[in-house]
């Protein structure tokens, strides 16, 4: 598949008051076209900061200090910012959380919608509204003449989730980044936006980087996943692979902490202690005070990426002892 | 919009039938006896017990409250116990000039103040920034009597620039205007801080909200994204604090008109307070809640306007 988003070596750092802090440390990935990419992990782990660093909409405080994003092989990280305005919108797209404020409370859906019609495409405002109204259709909006016209508080936060897709993919982007668009959803809508999620993208041969906590959802959608933990990338592969044959005692953890509804039998095994804050100064692997399986060269070195299948890429010393005791059955990913 | 209108005009119908009471009941219950202030120094006990007689001033409350208010309906609100001039005329002559100085007031207040919380904002921590917060600080603090007195002296008295005092010409002749400059900004100092440091603190709020997120994603010009996504938003709190300042405005006109020798309502009603002259008070006091409830209900249609999420109905 031909590689759409090439993210190397990313390192993206905060001014704050305790001075600079790493949010994303050394993290590198890549998006194929037409493929969904799930980036997972505990909140403040540094998923949202790595897509906010993809479309360049960083905090004023934040920035990369190293690493580079490149988009269908051209460097994205150092545009300046008149050039990297135009590729929002056109190239990349990004899709949030909170439906119920991403939104422009005192516009109609029709404006937000427009705007970036107009702007990109520079057609006439008639012209956009009609292709305003086909966009509301194609993401199942029933009455679009009436909702274009119509503001977000008036509808739903399922509807209001459809129209920020709507805007997002108006100029056919390439990569669409959605940061966990269905965690303010109900579970049955839930299903919905990530099926059509999942038909837009097929349809438009589009490129998906998902950011989510929840399992389900990767289940649901990624064809890779990766699974990050305090600013660093600890695990990557196929959505099989992670899901089968987990190597990383933290994805392992997380797989375990998701509840089973299946098996009676089934205890939810949380992941010890907390995510350590952007500031902890932690020697070896960043996981290691929270880890059970933790050994001297673990709290002493950081561990190098393990690439053990075909793109499945782990980063920790044990994840061949790891391997085996899942496999021995001493230690269950189940879900 | 015109449901919202009508409903606004009961309120205001009991809500002066309730300023009116209770004016009416102060003024009662205040101590001096309006008869001597009719019948100046000179009257004696009959012509003081003659003139009660007369005004209705030994009937009890409730009567006289009501005489008050039929004759009130009628546009009749009494004649002054000290100019013995009508109430209506003495209002009317002196309403136009308060209005004028109110508005005037509000419109410095609202230019001046909007236009330096938005560099404020836009120029976050810059010494721009650092600069019209301070001046709206002083704006704030600076008593506007010691103000006007200050502006007098420099424009008037030392550069001869502008009158010292009066608003007797029409506001739209140049002499008008030159007159309105000097009260105008003395009154509406006060409030332009006030909406100054709100417009601030407002813009910074929305600036950091998701949809202004969203206008960056979507790849919005710069321009746009203040502009249209944010300031729209942030003027919501500024048109709340321009309403209540608008308030506290009518209030100042009194010391301005004071200051500045206007012959407006607040002048008439301060002296009228000070000779017991009852009906005069009263008047006066209705008609700036008249006008105060009027703002609100100007406040409320723009909110309306502004912001869809608001239905009155």
């Amino acid at each position: 598949m031909e590689t759409l988003l090439e993210v190397n070596n990313l390192v993206t750092e905060f001014r704050t008051a305790d001075g600079n802090v790493q949010a994303v440390r050394d993290v590198s990935f890549s998006v194929a076209k037409g493929e969904t990419l799930c980036i997972v992990g505990e909140s403040g782990c540094g998923k949202s900061i790595t897509s906010l660093s993809v479309i360049g909409l960083l905090p004023s405080n934040g920035s990369i200090t190293s690493g580079e994003v490149k988009y269908e092989g051209k460097p994205i990280h150092n545009l300046p910012f008149e050039q990297m305005r135009k590729m929002r919108g056109t190239k990349i797209s990004m899709i949030f959380q909170e439906p119920m404020t991403a939104l422009n409370p005192v516009l109609t859906v029709g404006y937000q919608l427009r705007e970036p019609l107009i702007l990109h495409h520079k057609i006439s405002k008639s012209a956009a509204n009609k292709q305003g109204i086909e966009l509301l259709k194609q993401v199942g909006i029933p009455y679009p003449e009436k909702r274009i016209n119509q503001y977000p508080h008036e509808l739903s936060g399922g509807m209001r989730q459809r129209v920020m897709i709507a805007i997002a993919l108006a100029c056919s982007p390439g990569l669409l980044i959605a940061d966990e668009p269905t965690t303010a959803l109900d579970v049955t809508i839930q299903a919905q936006i990530l099926d059509l999620i999942n038909e837009l993208k097929e349809k438009l041969n589009m490129g998906v980087m998902m950011i989510t906590h929840d399992m389900g959802v990767v289940a649901e959608v990624a064809d890779r996943v990766m699974v990050m933990y305090a600013g660093k990338k600890v695990e990557e592969g196929t959505v099989s692979e992670i899901f089968e044959n987990p190597k990383h005692p933290y994805t392992i953890g997380l797989l375990n902490s998701v509840p089973n509804v299946d098996d009676p039998d089934f205890e939810l095994e949380p992941i010890p202690g907390s995510m350590p804050s952007l500031t902890e100064q932690i020697s070896g692997c960043r996981f290691n005070p929270r880890c059970k399986f933790a050994t001297d060269i673990c709290r002493e070195i950081a561990p190098p990426e393990f690439s053990t299948k075909e793109g499945h890429i782990v980063s920790c010393w044990l994840h061949e002892k790891v391997e085996e005791e899942v496999k021995h059955g001493h230690l269950t990913a189940q879900i | 919009m015109i449901a919202l209108i009508v409903r606004r005009a009961i309120q205001l119908v009991f809500l002066l039938l309730g300023i009116s009471f209770l004016v009416f009941s102060s003024m009662f219950i205040a101590p001096g006896d309006p008869a001597t202030m009719v019948g100046g120094p000179t009257a004696t006990e009959s012509d003081l017990v003659a003139i009660r007689d007369n005004l209705g001033l030994n009937d009890p409350f409730l009567v006289q409250y009501g005489r008050y208010l039929g004759n009130a309906v009628q546009g009749d609100f009494g004649y002054s116990y000290q100019s013995k001039q009508s109430v209506s005329e003495a209002i009317a002559v002196r309403f136009p000039n308060t209005l004028k100085l109110a508005i005037a007031s509000m419109i410095v207040a609202i230019i001046i103040g909007i236009i330096a919380g938005l560099i404020s904002a836009l120029k976050h921590n810059s010494w721009l920034d650092v600069t019209s917060t301070t001046v709206a600080l002083a704006g704030i603090s600076i008593p506007n009597f010691w103000l006007g007195a200050i502006l007098i002296l420099v424009f008037s008295v030392n550069l001869q620039w502008l009158p010292v005092a009066g608003l007797s010409d029409p506001f739209y002749t140049w002499e008008g205007i030159k007159q309105l400059i000097l009260p105008a900004i003395t009154l509406g100092t006060g409030s332009a801080a006030m909406i100054a440091r709100m417009t601030r603190s407002s813009i910074l709020e929305v600036v950091k909200a998701d949809y202004v997120r969203t206008a960056r994603a979507k790849g919005v010009k710069e321009k746009n994204v203040i502009w249209i996504h944010t300031l729209k938003n942030a003027m919501i709190p500024v048109i709340t604090v321009i309403g209540l300042n608008f308030g506290a405005l009518l209030g100042g006109t009194i010391i301005t008109e004071k200051v500045f020798a206007i012959n407006g309502v607040g002048r008439l009603m301060i002296d009228a307070i000070a000779m017991r002259d009852f009906p005069m008070v009263q008047a006066s006091v209705l008609l700036v809640a008249t006008l105060f409830v009027v703002v609100n209900l100007i406040v409320d249609i723009v909110y309306t306007m502004i912001d869809p999420r608001i239905n009155y109905s």
